[in-house]
């Protein structure tokens, strides 16, 4: 195993443990083709088959929703859409693995793992299309809002953390964040905060290798983000991120040292992000072609979309099924968000605080009013102001 | 709503105790309130604020964290969107700013952005302001920058009363609140009120005719004081506690202007861009019919908060309100 424990094995008391281990190749169960990962085929899960169909379907499915939302900038029904097509295994794999109750802090980057979670596509993507900044209510489904401000939600999820440990409850907080947001001290605060109080928190860094064009090597000097977890005191593994058994088990795992009292991990996975940034950046400024056709090669899809034939366990029914889902979601959202979203100007006042300050009924007053005025400039056809 | 004054015989106690029995009545009346920042554990706080708190409720209602204020901001918001209401200190008004982002990005906003469905009761308290002889870092009246901040209430008491009145309201308030305690008022004694006008209400500390002093926190003393000189020359001066500043008291602040047709506002930072800017814009706006004189600010200058030995300098200070108070037009004088 490649999990970079420093938990005090000897007793000693010495906090991070001489016996640390930082063999920084990742913990893979399935390699680039498909086949169980030669080194650990005796270590192999035990993932039962419909578990594994399930992942695939849910991958299937997300990427479905990825490659609809990006056309759909493409068309003008959203403002934004940052993708992470080639990144499922992450998205994916991560959240099945955790419960319902526990919470999920994503990023802007993160619409799929949301929607695997249950969230509504168009509540999903309300951000993205402008109507309002998050369209679900996180409570409900245990998913905070979607996080601009690169790492600040990994405090968030420390704290929650630390107050389900305080209530007594086996609530896990999962933070998602990039290599990039590793850099920011948000993210330092939110691992010492949830290592000195043994909070229940995965932090789950998506190493896409790039934050937006600036590559890993500008960002860190160091061999593997995973090691950071050293610094802390806390478990730190490093998982391919296109391999999605391998990710789902490294959650599964973080989540089951949290619930058992054992405080937090840092889960970094090796991935790639195949399209640029948003569709207002453009990759081939930075990068290469040749490196963009490695990583395809690599594709977490179809690697294990490979093993499930090789097991036999991908009939032709089971794709018709899964495509057929894929598609009526893609479906569902042209439909539902085809049209100009309906929004309410009176939003603009409502939530600010509980109750609405003297000086935001006064202003919401005036906009009301002169939504009134130019409503009876309409209706006499007088051109507006 | 009229003040119940402690009528037996208890001794006076100072504004930081009054904010210590805040947080105890708080910390008794709902478990969920949890106390945490730098030092506020077994030390009971620089200024010995949370004195016992540890010790009373345990380490799991009173804590001290790492030294990181965004990550106390941080953590206060995740727990606060489990169910619980975090009270937070930060240590001094400058070591705040490694939190703006926490606040500005995150604790303003995570109820408009959610219509409602996340709000977040915490209280982040500040001992703020001048006249300590603090060293560089410690003096900061820091205010401005969380008023211009939508999203937030932003309270300072002036008086031992109101310390414990608004900070329970702050507790009780399910939208954030920044608590800007005074610091050098932190030992002036009185006797406890135990309940006060709400959070939006300022109060008219003195009752005057001829023009309005509009003060907040520290420099609420230093206008009564300069009222009281004042009548001396024969003015007579109302002084208004503005107590939050948001939600302002509109209605408070220009009854009385109104009334005056004079007004002073007063406070210790920076007048450009200052919250005395907007009030002097504002009953400007509202009061102008009524205005005898332009509005005058009393502030501290434009500058960097200075070294101890110079701060008398930059304080508003009682004879600097008389001047401004004796430029207001008069006639017949």
């Amino acid at each position: 195993m490649t999990v970079l424990t420093t938990r005090d094995k000897t007793g000693s008391g010495f906090p991070l443990g001489f016996d640390t281990i930082l063999d920084p190749s990742p913990l893979q169960y399935l390699d680039e083709h498909g086949a169980l990962s030669g080194a650990l085929r005796d270590d192999a899960p035990e993932l039962a088959p419909e578990e594994l169909l399930a992942t695939w379907r849910a991958m299937v499915v997300g990427r479905r929703f990825d490659v609809q939302a990006t056309t759909m900038v493409r068309q003008g029904r959203l403002a934004v859409y940052p993708s992470s097509y080639g990144q499922e295994a992450c998205e994916i794999g991560a959240v099945l693995a955790l419960r319902a109750d526990d919470w999920l802090f994503p990023t802007y980057r993160d619409c799929v793992s949301m929607v695997t979670r249950g969230i509504d596509p168009v509540e999903a993507l309300t951000l993205l299309r402008g109507d309002w900044h998050c369209g679900y209510d996180p409570q409900r489904r245990h998913t905070a809002p979607q996080c601009t401000p690169l790492a600040t939600q990994a405090p968030h999820a420390a704290g929650l953390a630390l107050a389900a440990k305080l209530a007594g409850d086996d609530t896990v907080a999962l933070a998602f964040c990039g290599d990039g947001g590793t850099s920011e001290g948000d993210f330092h605060e939110a691992l010492n905060f949830a290592a000195v109080y043994q909070a229940p928190a995965i932090f789950f860094v998506q190493n896409n290798q790039y934050a937006i064009s600036v590559p890993l090597a500008k960002q860190t000097h160091a061999a593997a983000l995973a090691h950071k977890a050293v610094g802390y005191g806390m478990a730190g593994v490093r998982v391919d991120g296109n391999d999605v058994i391998a990710v789902r088990r490294a959650v599964a795992e973080a989540a089951e040292r949290a619930r058992a009292g054992e405080g937090p991990t840092l889960i970094e996975a090796v991935t790639y992000r195949m399209q640029a940034h948003t569709n207002a950046d453009d990759a081939t400024r930075y990068r290469e072609e040749s490196e963009v056709e490695y990583w395809s090669a690599r594709d977490p899809l179809a690697r294990v979309e490979t093993y499930l034939r090789a097991r036999g366990l991908l009939t032709d029914d089971v794709l018709a099924e899964a495509n057929q889902a894929a598609e009526a979601l893609a479906a569902e959202m042209r439909l539902r968000l085809g049209g100009e979203p309906e929004v309410d100007h009176r939003d603009l006042f409502a939530h600010v605080y509980a109750e609405p300050t003297p000086q935001l009924r006064e202003q919401a007053a005036a906009l009301q009013a002169e939504i009134d005025a130019a409503a009876l400039d309409a209706q006499a056809g007088e051109p507006g102001r | 709503m009229t003040a119940t004054l402690d009528t037996t015989q208890t001794p006076e106690i100072s504004l930081a105790q009054a904010v210590n029995r805040a947080l105890r009545d708080a910390m008794t009346a709902d478990e969920k309130v949890v106390v945490f920042g730098e030092d506020v554990g077994v030390l009971g706080g620089v200024f010995r604020v949370t004195d016992g708190l540890t010790r009373d409720f345990g380490e799991q209602r009173c804590f001290d964290t790492p030294l990181a204020e965004a990550g106390i901001l941080g953590t206060a918001i995740g727990m606060a969107m489990y169910g619980f209401r975090p009270v937070v200190e930060m240590q001094f008004d400058a070591f705040a700013y490694p939190a703006f982002e926490q606040i500005a990005s995150h604790l303003a906003k995570m109820r408009n952005r959610t219509r409602g469905a996340l709000p977040l009761p915490v209280v982040v308290r500040v001992p703020y302001g001048g006249g300590i002889g603090g060293v560089e870092h410690h003096s900061d009246s820091s205010e401005g920058y969380f008023v211009a901040t939508p999203g937030l209430h932003v309270v300072t008491p002036a008086t031992v009363s109101d310390a414990y009145t608004l900070l329970r309201a702050a507790i009780e308030s399910d939208d954030p609140v920044i608590f800007m305690e005074p610091k050098r008022l932190y030992w002036s004694k009185d006797r406890l009120a135990t309940s006060g006008p709400a959070i939006g209400q300022a109060a008219v500390r003195r009752q005057g005719a001829d023009a309005t002093l509009i003060a907040y926190g520290p420099t609420v003393s230093t206008a009564l004081e300069a009222a009281e000189a004042a009548s001396a020359d024969g003015y007579d001066l109302e002084v208004v506690d503005l107590r939050s500043i948001v939600p302002f008291d509109d209605a408070t602040v220009c009854d009385s202007v109104r009334k005056t047709g004079r007004a002073v506002v007063i406070h210790e930072a920076a007048g450009f861009g200052g919250t005395g800017a907007e009030i002097a814009a504002r009953v400007s706006e509202r009061c102008f019919h009524w205005l005898e004189a332009p509005v005058r600010r009393v502030t501290g200058f434009d500058i960097p908060y200075p070294p101890p030995k110079l701060e008398r300098y930059h304080l508003p200070s009682v004879d600097r309100i008389l001047d401004a108070v004796a430029s207001l037009q008069w006639e017949d004088r």
